[in-house]
């Protein structure tokens, strides 16, 4: 598609479909912190006003935080976005390994079985996962946010194929050195796995620190609640009166993700352009 | 393994070591996926409630009451129709958006950013910002309507416009996703060929899209409709947060539907048979896609 330089009509034309197309898909962004800098009295009106005449962002901001405990609600999303993947991770990799480079009696009906989880939609699952839980009496704790996904598939179907690529003769030299094969996995299969790790950890920390439904399901008390239940909650309890600081609650609940997108933005897109080839 | 011919105790070290290192995956596998699979089959046959002392095997009566039930009806319809509305709409979105970026050299990852930034916020911070410019009367959309002479509507609470207004937004989260696929798409295509197309006189620009893009991003415009289909067939957070289905069950969608019936009115086997309707409608898509992929492979 890109060779040759456009002529500048089709070059204009470009960047004017272009930036309209933008500034619609940032609107709602743009809406969002617009109306987190207002006081009450510039939120209803009725006409259209892109800069408050009284600068309100911090009072809304302190608002925010003294109504609801969103630091809380901040800390709960890294704890269960962290421990997730820290656990998929250490299951996954060397579970990847094995499946990559031992054979063992079983490894082509374990990589099926990997195969056919792949297939498997978590919503459909919440309801035995929910009696579970229930019948184990772990419901509403942060074990019942972090359980359902220790376990990725996706994480060691990636992990696999990208194990698939590193040489043997990598494993054979550490093995002559009298490593064990866990300590393969650590010291030689990990180092080399970092890009693949990195994008495999982006999609699942921004898959999880999004996530409403299953946290929905599994908590109830507001001290468990993650970003998105946090935010909800404080909608629900405000009903349409305190909008400049629900705002200003949504801005800080998105900002972590949008912050990291922003420095790692061609790392982002890969990581969750890849859930594409799930 | 390699150069090195494995000597039999080795090879059992390493059969061992196979199943040490796979054992933890295997057993959370069949705990946390394969299992509740199997229970929420085998829970679509039964009339367990939450909390019930017992429950009894009633066959296929779970599957015989979802189909003379208007609200799950009604639920797959809206899921269907929402899922019409937005596959379309953010596969052309997308492409368009990745073929206007190709077209030019400047500001592509400015552009790329700001598509792909809906789909990595949180969904359900931004539907409540949606929320306030959907608001009647002092939302964005009804103002700037107002502003050149025209009445808006009460968006969510409307029955004819609730569902595209929902699909609307659906369109605006998942097309920077289809975009980012197309522009994985077109980076693929060989420039020689649009030399080689040039030199048989094919001049325009649609010649080239019609003669050398189309016909070689099919197998990947396939594959990222399936993608949409099986996202959007997903839709939830949306429709719990800014309409619980209503007005009037006109955006019951079927996870909605069986959230409600699982968790707050707690009739497991029910929402069970819901959960199996949802998870034969994805396979189905995922076949699709898996289809999809192995055409791509055999093009290339």
């Amino acid at each position: 598609m890109t060779g040759r330089p456009l002529s500048p009509l089709p070059a204009i034309a470009r960047h004017a479909v272009l930036l309209v197309a933008a500034a619609v898909v940032l609107m709602p962004f743009v809406w969002m912190l617009v109306t987190a800098t207002k006081p009450p009295e510039e939120i209803f009106v009725d006409d259209i006003r892109f800069w408050p005449e009284r600068f309100y962002l911090f009072e809304n901001l302190t608002e925010a935080f003294e109504k609801a405990p969103l630091a809380r609600y901040l800390l709960n999303g890294v704890i269960v976005t962290v421990t997730i993947f820290a656990i998929q991770a250490a299951i996954a990799l060397p579970a990847s390994y094995a499946l990559a480079k031992l054979r063992f009696a079983g490894a082509k009906a374990m990589f099926a079985l990997v195969l056919l989880c792949l297939l498997i939609p978590p919503q459909a699952i919440a309801v035995p996962l929910f009696l579970l839980f229930y019948q184990l009496g772990i419901l509403n704790s942060y074990a019942a946010l972090v359980v359902p996904f220790v376990i990725s598939v996706f994480g060691i179907f990636l992990m696999r194929q990208f194990f698939l690529t590193v040489p043997d003769d990598l494993i054979d030299a550490a093995r002559m050195d009298g490593l064990s094969e866990f300590s393969i996995v650590w010291r030689v299969m990990l180092p080399t796995a970092i890009p693949a790790l990195t994008a495999f950890g982006i999609f699942s920390v921004v898959s999880h620190w999004n996530d409403y439904f299953w946290p929905l399901i599994a908590v109830n008390s507001e001290h468990l609640y993650t970003p998105p239940l946090g935010v909800v909650a404080f909608r629900n309890e405000e009903a349409g009166t305190a909008y400049g600081p629900l705002m200003a609650a949504a801005t800080v609940i998105i900002l972590p993700l949008i912050a990291a997108f922003l420095v790692a933005q061609r790392r982002f897109i890969e990581g969750i352009a890849l859930t594409g080839m799930k | 393994m390699g150069g090195l011919r494995a000597s039999r105790p080795l090879r059992d070290t390493l059969g061992t070591a196979g199943w040490t290192m796979s054992a933890p995956a295997l057993f959370l596998m069949l705990l946390l996926l394969i299992g509740p699979v199997l229970a929420v089959v085998a829970m679509s046959f039964t009339d367990y409630q939450l909390g019930a002392a017992g429950f009894a095997w009633i066959g296929f009566d779970n599957y015989a009451a979802l189909a003379g039930d208007r609200v799950f009806w009604t639920s797959l319809v809206n899921t269907l129709v929402y899922v019409a509305i937005v596959v379309p709409t953010s596969v052309a979105l997308g492409l368009g958006a990745a073929l206007l970026i190709e077209a030019g050299g400047s500001f592509r990852a400015f552009y790329r950013a700001v598509f792909f930034i809906p789909v990595m916020a949180t969904l359900i911070a931004m539907a409540i910002s949606w929320e306030f410019m959907l608001h009647p009367q002092f939302g964005l959309i009804n103002l700037a309507l107002k502003s050149v002479g025209l009445s808006g509507g009460n968006w969510l609470q409307d029955t004819r416009y609730v569902l595209p207004v929902l699909a609307g937004i659906g369109v605006w989260q998942l097309f920077g996703f289809n975009m980012v696929l197309f522009l994985a798409g077109l980076k693929s295509i060989p420039r020689s060929l649009y030399e080689a197309g040039e030199m048989d006189g094919v001049a325009s620009a649609w010649g080239r899209f019609r003669l050398v893009t189309w016909p070689l991003l099919g197998p990947v415009s396939l594959f990222v409709t399936v993608i949409s289909g099986i996202r959007s067939f997903q839709v939830f957070d949306t429709v719990h947060v800014l309409t619980k289905g209503g007005p009037t069950k006109h955006s019951e969608v079927l996870l909605y539907t069986m959230y409600a019936e699982g968790f707050e009115f707690f009739r497991s086997g029910h929402a069970a048979a819901i959960a199996v309707v949802f998870l034969l409608f994805v396979l189905a898509l995922t076949l699709l896609k898996t289809w999809a992929i192995e055409r791509q492979v055999h093009y290339r």
